[in-house]
């Protein structure tokens, strides 16, 4: 087991190494950062001393590898726009993307399982089929769309709900929460929903397709001819059955929550990491965008790890090792 | 008293087009601690009226007339709430396939106190101790250990007694037995139905075993019920059923059963409902290319085959582990003749023939095919030929023809893999074949799944023959069909042998069946061969303890009727 989780951390390095070489090869094609951070003014002497300054002469495998070995030292250098630490950015800005993702996740797992499941039982009831059709459209519909809809209705119509940012928070320590105030969970509502719509609809369809292929299984059967309760055979003995291949497409699903939360934060004016990764690409902010994309890669990872390990918790057929069933 | 009495009852499935009654007027009574049989083909109904005896019956299906009373009251026709308390106390089942009847992510403990407290007003303790007792009585060693492992721990046998303790939670009234030891090898169903009759006996409980086994039914049963595309066509004590059937259907039925005690020419082709389909074997001979088999030279030698499984993976040779599946194994096959290998699941019987084949390459030792070796082909050109030269027929029909592929495409792929022919003449070649076997050439344009699992088989066999191949390898051909449809496709197998001067491997864990296809059997066991002789040497004189024990659980068929027989 153990030797299984070392096997996965290296491989896992060897992964965000390939992801920072790929980022970073490309950003020589999304400009120069020099032409943004000087003015019309410039000489070519100002011009040298700042790509002197910034390492920017030197060949990309040397840029990479002094990158690298900032990172690992939790230093990803100093932003080129704001002029501050690039770790202090984006710990300003994480709790605001990492509290919407995580309400948005819950929203979209909770009530994805929850429908699943009811849509495989009563297979062809009229409930469950009226939210099948609508579940087409959460899964068809853009993001960006449903983002506009909703501020459309709840705030321009009713006037319910706001329609941009983070409404009031509060520091703990260094981290804002928007948990704590009343307008900070108004603010969540709208934005959580846009996000975690897909994703919900897409739990709750392969939930449901898992159901009705466990229920019809032998020991579903088995289960029904002793004579167990209807609730303890869906809940218990199918649920955890669907689990597997459930938990392997959530899994990836949360990481683009996180990752992809840049369209929504958008719509939403939602002073996230997304947000701040939409400015860095325009003013071509390399330590910026770096330090983001290896922070999601190492997300993108970890998630990933932590969906493997939770399938030995699972299914026990798994834990034997290497035994041949 | 009696327990439990079906009368008259008809189960019906609408379907778009029209009704199906999937039993008809069906009755039978089941009295304490007796063993009612229930035989007859797939599809005619008896697990239909298991599962209309536990309310379990699949939507859109439904009692469309007659009733079943158990204990004096009428069942039939209950609420979903109401049936669902009767069931698991009152009347329980056991399922055919132990390997996917329990959960496998639930301990065998946890089921069993679920299976309890939804039965009983029990402490968990309480319930703990009661599903000990349970393991114990079903004879599972060690209960304290196995009660906290998963299903996938336990061995086939095992995991079927698990689920008779499962059925027991409840200490029910009757049982009903859906075909409780189809997947079990030999020795182990020998031991389940000991266990099951000592249970009926011992608790009174009254079992309805269904089966399309008859040598279960012989072994095991007081009554048996016969019943015939959803009607009961015959029924009473055992022994004077299965000695002197009166119904043609029971006849016929008992006539296409293997005896392991005489060897038939053929089976006897007993038709009734007019189902029996010819297999032209004329045809086919007339266009088969003439072998001339030299006995004195072996066509196969197999010289020490070994293949060994990785069972636990390590980064260095060292610290990984093999798992021996065949070891050292040697015989001959000589040109026409029908080589048998038998031996218990596990005992490495496929794996010789898939290496033979050339499916897993052989770790040592050797395969040469007329004077020619060829195990682990490198060239590629021999590997084609020899690939022509041998053909596969596979157990399960299901699993082994392409769902998404025609019957024809299914056919004539080997012909175009091997580039034996061209464009019209590969069509007629298939429309050829398949109205040999006798599916008719119209059959080219259905696709598997429009078959019955004797069809399937036959379209596999069609599949064989396309190369027209020298020598077939058959790994347990019939074990998945019905004992009628068995005995069509054995006497197939038998045409072939002699018509066209096949040579076989015929793999098998059904020992009446080897014997009457086999003229040399090899008995393996845990990768090894205990003994080669004649067949008929084989039964009547084993020559070790492990050969004559795999005989001694054969069932015994003597009391079943031998008329009809050559």
């Amino acid at each position: 087991m153990l030797a299984y989780i070392i096997r996965r951390v290296f491989q896992s390095v060897i992964v965000l190494l390939v992801v920072g070489l790929v980022a970073f090869s490309m950003f020589r094609f999304v400009g120069d950062p020099v032409d943004n951070m000087l003015g019309q003014e410039r000489t070519q002497t100002d011009i040298d001393r700042l790509r002197t300054d910034l390492g920017l002469d030197k060949p990309f495998p040397v840029q990479y590898f002094k990158f690298l070995q900032g990172a690992v030292q939790g230093n990803f250098g100093v932003s080129y726009r704001q002029g501050r630490p690039v770790s202090t950015i984006i710990a300003e800005r994480a709790p605001a993307t990492l509290e919407l993702a995580l309400v948005s996740g819950f929203l979209a797992i909770s009530i994805g399982i929850a429908l699943g499941v009811f849509t495989a039982i009563r297979r062809n009831g009229i409930a469950a089929n009226t939210i099948m059709t609508l579940s087409l459209i959460g899964v068809s519909l853009p993001t960006f769309l449903i983002g506009i809809l909703l501020i459309y209705i709840f705030s321009v119509e009713l006037d319910l709900l706001p329609s941009f940012g983070r409404g009031e928070t509060v520091q703990i320590g260094g981290w804002s929460t928007g948990f704590l105030t009343a307008s900070g969970l108004k603010a969540l509502i709208l934005p959580s929903i846009t996000l975690g719509l897909y994703q919900m609809t897409l739990i709750m369809r392969l939930v449901r397709s898992e159901m009705l292929e466990v229920l019809r299984a032998d020991y579903v059967r088995f289960a029904r001819a002793r004579g167990l309760a209807e609730r303890a055979i869906n809940f218990r003995h199918a649920l955890k059955n669907t689990l597997v291949p459930v938990i392997t497409v959530t899994g990836l699903q949360l990481g683009s929550i996180i990752a992809f939360a840049i369209i929504t934060e958008t719509v939403f004016q939602w002073p996230g990491v997304g947000l701040l990764f939409i400015n860095a690409i325009q003013f071509v902010d390399i330590p910026v965008m770096a330090a983001y994309l290896m922070l999601i890669s190492v997300m993108f990872v970890g998630i990933n790890l932590i969906v493997d390990l939770l399938y030995f918790a699972i299914d026990p057929r798994l834990r034997v090792d290497g035994r041949t069933a | 008293m009696t327990l439990l009495d079906i009368n008259k009852l008809t189960v019906e499935f609408p379907t778009r087009r029209k009704v199906f009654r999937a039993v008809d007027a069906a009755s039978l009574t089941v009295e304490p601690g007796q063993i009612h049989g229930l035989v007859g083909e797939s599809g005619a109904g008896k697990s239909t009226i298991g599962a209309a005896v536990l309310g379990l019956l699949e939507r859109p299906g439904h009692i469309t007339g007659g009733d079943i009373v158990f204990k004096g009251d009428t069942i039939s026709g209950l609420n979903a709430d109401a049936m669902r308390k009767l069931r698991g106390k009152k009347i329980s089942m056991i399922f055919q396939d132990p390997l996917t009847s329990l959960n496998p992510l639930f301990t065998v403990k946890e089921q069993l106190v679920e299976t309890i407290q939804a039965h009983h007003d029990v402490s968990d303790a309480e319930a703990v101790q009661r599903a000990r007792d349970l393991i114990d009585r079903v004879g599972i060693p060690d209960p304290d250990t196995r009660l906290d492992q998963y299903p996938h721990q336990f061995s086939g046998g095992m995991r079927q007694r698990v689920v008779i303790a499962l059925a027991l939670c409840s200490e029910p009234d009757v049982i009903i037995a859906d075909e409780p030891t189809t997947a079990l090898d030999v020795s182990v169903q020998a031991q389940i139905l000991e266990l099951i009759k000592e249970l009926a006996r011992e608790r009174q409980v009254g079992v309805i075993l269904v089966t399309h086994d008859m040598g279960v039914i012989a072994e095991t049963t007081d009554v048996v019920t016969v019943m015939y595309a959803g009607e009961v066509v015959e029924s009473g004590p055992t022994e004077q059923v299965m000695g002197r059937p009166e119904h043609p259907y029971t006849q016929s039925l008992i006539a296409a059963v293997p005896r392991p005690t005489l060897k038939l020419h053929r089976f006897p082709q007993i038709s009734y409902g007019g189902r029996e389909t010819r297999f032209a074997i004329e045809d086919l001979a007339r266009n088969w290319p003439k072998v001339e088999n030299d006995p004195s030279k072996p066509l196969y030698e197999i010289k020490g085959i070994t293949k060994r499984f990785l069972q636990k993976r390590g980064l260095l040779p060292w610290s990984r582990e093999y798992f021996t599946a065949v070891d050292q194994v040697s015989f001959d096959i000589k040109p026409g003749e029908v080589f048998g290998v038998v031996g218990e699941s596990g005992s490495g019987k496929s794996t010789v023939a898939r290496m033979i084949a050339g499916l897993y390459q052989v770790d040592e030792g050797e395969v040469i095919f007329d004077g020619k070796t060829v195990s682990n082909l490198g060239d590629k050109a021999v590997q084609e030929a020899y690939r022509q030269d041998i053909q596969m027929i596979f157990q399960d029909p299901f699993s082994s023809l392409n769902p998404r592929m025609r019957v024809d495409e299914i056919v004539a792929e080997p012909i175009r893999h091997h580039k034996l022919m061209e464009g019209n003449a590969i069509q007629k070649r298939v429309e050829d074949l398949l109205d040999q076997v006798g599916l008719g050439a119209s059959a080219a344009l259905k696709y598997p799944h429009e078959f019955s699992g004797g069809q399937r088989q036959r379209i596999s066999i069609a599949r064989a023959l396309a190369t027209q191949p020298r020598f077939l390898i058959c790994d347990e051909p019939t074990s998945a069909l019905d004992v009628s449809i068995q005995a069509q496709i054995l006497n197939i197998l038998k045409d072939l042998q002699e018509h066209l001067g096949l040579t076989m491997l015929f793999i098998s864990h059904d020992l009446p069946v080897v014997r009457q296809m086999c003229d040399r059997v090899a008995v393996m066991k845990a990768g090894k061969i205990v003994e080669i002789q004649d067949t008929e040497s084989l039964f009547a004189n084993p020559q070790t303890e492990y050969t004559r024990e795999l005989l001694d659980l054969m069932p015994k068929l003597d009391d079943l009727s031998t008329e009809n027989l050559e």
